[in-house]
């Protein structure tokens, strides 16, 4: 299983926390890799935070190519972060990691934010459609306040290769895994978190429906649905064709991937509404086993599970800092100070919702009327 | 001119039993010559005979040998073509002294001589091919283990179930949020149409005429069972030919596909009781083909057409009833597929799933892409080559059509390709269940794409001990004369079945594929819906069929 920790707060706090936590969570886990997704970014990107962040590794014939087309296309380089790499033994070192803040070109500034985005999304596929072949350019996210790094070894290791315990990379919130895909090849693209246009999640599990769901996001015609690595990659997908392409509310995000029985839905409002989605949306539902943990572009941060529940997961906190965590050693790493007796175990039925700003947390029920 | 032989017989002409398919091997010590076996032979091929023998017998005191010329009663086959044995062991079955039984010639020289008068050999039954079929060469190699554990087919909670329907692609359904909570918006005047959950196994087309009484009866008891007290929403093809109005006017309509076909016999009657109907049927199933006999009509021979059939026909009796391989009026696919789909949805208000059945085809695709540009259009059917007939001619049985694996594989990638898997539902029929494995073909068309699958002559089988199979046994549907009175309305046949004893067999069927679907789809993971084009979870042993159905080779 995947180590997974995921932290929201109202604070900048370092990456480090995430890792940590993966550290304690490393007991029955392989630890062969670690992905990360900062959003809401201090430290020296907290004054950026309108600009998009291109976060990715290159090869030295890679950047060339990188820096030529972001050239053509228009975009300025604003800022650069680069991590200050300490050799560590067995992490085979890449030519140059980088996180570039750039600014739109000039006849994109005034366009819709909708409209940007699709920009930035179209640009990775391109730079990652330049570089898939000879693993020249590996691009995670280009996105505003968005940076995304990922690499193959042991979390704590990885933390000190990257230094980003002196670093002062910082944000409010950040999601990390520990554990590179092990169901098929590792690579980097089927590293977790997967992200999407503001929409991110990383998942504890295998998907069994994978085929399916793949097939049906690729025929959405949306050029992003692409990729797929990982049989994980699809949550985030689902996640962003259900919230941002459909328009629907996140708690639809549950009753898409885990959807209720007939005479279950006939308890909710909505029920027309949802026995038209469960027709409509069948090839998206999943039978498990998965955790899945997510934010979307407002800084919402979610946690569901499959419907048989075979998949650890947890979330607390205070008001102000929660975390959500494959484990439990990991939340009493992050938070210990919390009252224990308020730790969300979500169940079937259940998405556990913490607010932006990590102000509060709640749990929605599907069946809840 | 008088034959040159003058009393001598001409044997020239005859045919020895070594070219028959089946020869009748009867053993003379065990009978008792009861003549049972002679009068059940449904083709008459055996009779009972007198010979004039002559035998050396030796007795008395000192035994001497002499001839002795005696009159013997026996069994003996005829040797006209029009009577061969087709192998249905009917005569063994009523044998009490297991003294005859039809045995096998693989040297037979049948097809030689059975088409007479310049007519093709016509019989019922499914093609003949001993082979073993592709879908029985399926096998599901995607089994969970350690990385997702495979759950428990006995405890998990299971949802077997399918949709027949044109489905809303989520682009178009209408909805808005409000309160943070979706309603569809009923201002938005967008259709949506019909769709019925069901069992992902249907009883396919199979006609009120060409089954007799007792047959169509057992498994339409058999069906409402399943519906009402097992709680499987297994539904039924009434074929073409009409409905009992009775059955149409009651609740149970709602478990039946009416079919309607280029005879277009019994929508008469059906038009007429439309506003006295209490329920809608599950769908309307338009057939333009049929995979057994692809670009073959339909033929109800006169001899079936009794009282009942020619009532729910609005035909006379005793007549023959063919219906063409098209239909008559509609010489276009916009004509046939458009105009029937949305004058027999209209029809209903609506309220009833339309969709069309075709045989299996290498124009399958132009068919389906037709259908997805018609927002009416419910589903497709395909049959494929395997499929069963009441009658057709042998050559169209064993030579023409399309089997359906690639079929069906084709087609749903070509959904895939369009976005609109889940919108057309996919129906796969034709072989599923030939050799006895139903559960498993039908997942295995599952996962290649058919949301799912029509069986006929399997269910015949199952629940009425069908005689016919792959080596031609019996298959004399097209007669009239079925031995277990499965396809015959003679009154003396069809009695020997006893349809509680097949609403029973069904329900057993039906019962037992549901506990072998489950123990398919828990090792794959899949509990919640069905596994459609989870085509990750199949293999062959073959790699050019395994690249054609794009699926995994395992050996």
């Amino acid at each position: 299983m995947c180590r997974l920790a995921a932290i929201t707060s109202s604070k900048y706090f370092s990456p480090m926390e995430n890792i940590l936590a993966l550290e304690t969570m490393k007991e029955g886990h392989d630890g062969s890799g670690l992905g990360l997704t900062l959003k809401d970014l201090g430290g020296e990107f907290k004054d950026l935070k309108k600009y998009p962040i291109l976060s990715g590794i290159c090869s030295r014939k890679g950047k060339e190519i990188l820096d030529d087309y972001m050239k053509e296309c228009g975009f300025k380089l604003m800022h650069e972060w680069t991590p200050k790499i300490k050799p560590v033994k067995g992490i085979i070192r890449r030519d140059y990691y980088f996180a570039r803040v750039y600014d739109y070109p000039d006849d994109w500034k005034d366009k819709s934010d909708r409209e940007k985005e699709d920009l930035l999304m179209n640009t990775r596929l391109t730079l990652r459609k330049m570089g898939e072949a000879d693993e020249s350019i590996f691009v995670f996210s280009f996105y505003p306040d968005i940076v995304t790094i990922k690499e193959v070894g042991d979390p704590l290791e990885l933390a000190e290769f990257f230094g980003l315990d002196k670093d002062n990379l910082e944000a409010k919130i950040i999601f990390a895994q520990g554990r590179q895909n092990t169901n098929y090849q590792i690579y980097l693209y089927a590293c977790h978190p997967f992200f999407i246009q503001g929409y991110c999640t990383m998942t504890n599990g295998e998907n069994t429906a994978f085929v399916p769901i793949r097939e049906f996001l690729m025929s959405r015609g949306f050029p992003g649905y692409v990729g797929y690595n990982s049989d994980s990659e699809v949550f985030c997908h689902i996640l962003h064709y259900s919230v941002r392409q459909l328009g629907f509310p996140l708690t639809y995000y549950k009753d898409i991937i885990t959807p209720l029985k007939w005479e279950e839905i006939q308890q909710r409002p909505d029920r027309e509404a949802l026995s038209l989605l469960k027709m409509s949306l069948r090839p998206l539902c999943i039978d498990g086993p998965n955790m899945v943990i997510g934010f979307t572009p407002d800084g919402t941060c979610f946690m569901v599970q499959d419907a048989k529940k075979l998949r650890p997961g947890v979330v607390g906190g205070v008001k102000g800092k929660y975390a959500l965590m494959s484990e439990l050693c990991g939340l009493d790493k992050v938070i210990p100070e919390r009252d224990k007796s308020k730790d969300i175990y979500p169940m079937k039925y259940d998405m556990v919702i913490v607010s932006p700003g990590a102000k509060e947390v709640k749990v929605w029920n599907q069946l809840q009327v | 001119m008088e034959p040159a032989t003058g009393l001598r017989l001409d044997f020239n002409h005859k045919l020895t039993l070594k070219e028959f398919p089946y020869i009748i091997r009867w053993r003379e010590d065990r009978c008792k010559r009861c003549g049972q076996c002679t009068a059940v032979c449904p083709q008459g091929a055996i009779r009972p005979a007198v010979k004039y023998v002559r035998v050396i017998e030796s007795g008395g005191d000192t035994p001497k040998p002499r001839p002795v010329r005696r009159i013997i009663h026996v069994i003996e086959q005829v040797n006209d073509i029009e009577h061969y044995c087709t192998g249905c062991a009917i005569c063994s079955l009523v044998c009490p002294n297991n003294a005859i039984e039809p045995e096998y010639n693989p040297q037979n020289k049948f097809l030689f001589y059975k088409n007479r008068g310049g007519e093709g050999y016509k019989r019922g039954g499914r093609r003949n091919d001993p082979g073993v079929s592709t879908l029985d060469r399926l096998k599901f190699t995607r089994i969970s283990m350690l990385t997702d554990p495979a759950l428990d087919a006995g405890r998990h909670e299971f949802r077997v179930r399918s949709y027949i329907g044109r489905i809303l692609p989520p682009e178009e359904l209408p909805l808005k949020v409000e309160d943070g909570r979706l309603v569809v918006d009923k201002s938005s005047g967008k259709f949506i149409p019909p769709v019925r959950e069901i069992f992902p196994i249907m009883i396919g087309s199979m006609s009120i005429g060409a089954l007799s009484p007792t047959m169509w009866e057992g498994l339409a008891m058999g069906v409402a069972y399943l519906n009402e007290v097992e709680g499987i929403p297994v539904v039924m093809c009434s074929g073409e030919g009409g409905f009992p109005p009775r059955l149409l006017k009651s609740r149970y309509v709602k478990y039946f596909i009416l079919q309607i076909a280029s005879g277009y016999f019994g929508w008469d009657s059906i038009i007429h009781t439309l506003p006295y109907m209490t329920e809608d049927p599950a769908a309307i199933e338009i057939k333009y083909g049929q995979g057994a006999k692809p670009g073959d009509g339909g033929l109800l021979m006169a001899p079936k057409v009794i009282k009942l059939i020619a009532e729910i026909r609005g035909v006379p009796q005793f007549v023959d009833l063919p219906s063409p391989p098209t239909h008559q009026t509609k010489y276009s696919i916009e004509e046939s597929v458009m105009k029937m789909i949305q004058s027999m949805s209209m029809a209903f208000g609506f309220r009833v799933p339309v969709y069309p059945k075709i045989s299996g085809t290498r124009t399958a695709k132009a068919v389906l892409n037709n259908l997805a540009r018609n927002p009416y259009a419910a589903a497709l059917c395909i049959d494929g080559e395997d499929g069963g007939t009441g009658a057709a001619y042998n050559v169209s049985l064993d030579k023409m059509g399309h089997p359906i694996a690639s079929n069906i594989r084709e087609c749903y990638l070509d959904l895939v390709k369009q976005g609109k898997q889940n919108e057309l539902p996919l129906i796969a029929a034709g072989g599923i269940g030939k050799k006895g494995n139903l559960a498993a073909n039908a997942a295995a068309l599952i996962m290649l794409g058919a949301s799912a699958v029509a069986v006929g002559k399997y269910i015949m089988q199952a629940t009425a001990d069908c005689l016919g199979d792959e080596y031609n046994r019996c298959n004399i549907c097209n007669t009239g004369k079925c031995p277990r009175g499965i396809t015959t309305q003679d009154p003396k046949l069809y009695r020997r079945l006893d349809p509680d004893k097949v609403a029973e067999r069904l329900v057993e069927v039906f019962k037992a594929a549901d506990v072998e679907l489950r123990k398919i789809f828990a090792p794959m993971g899949r509990s919640t819906e069905l596994p459609i084009g989870m085509s990750d979870g199949l293999s062959i042993d073959d790699k050019a069929m395994a690249e054609r159905l794009e699926i995994s080779y395992a050996c």
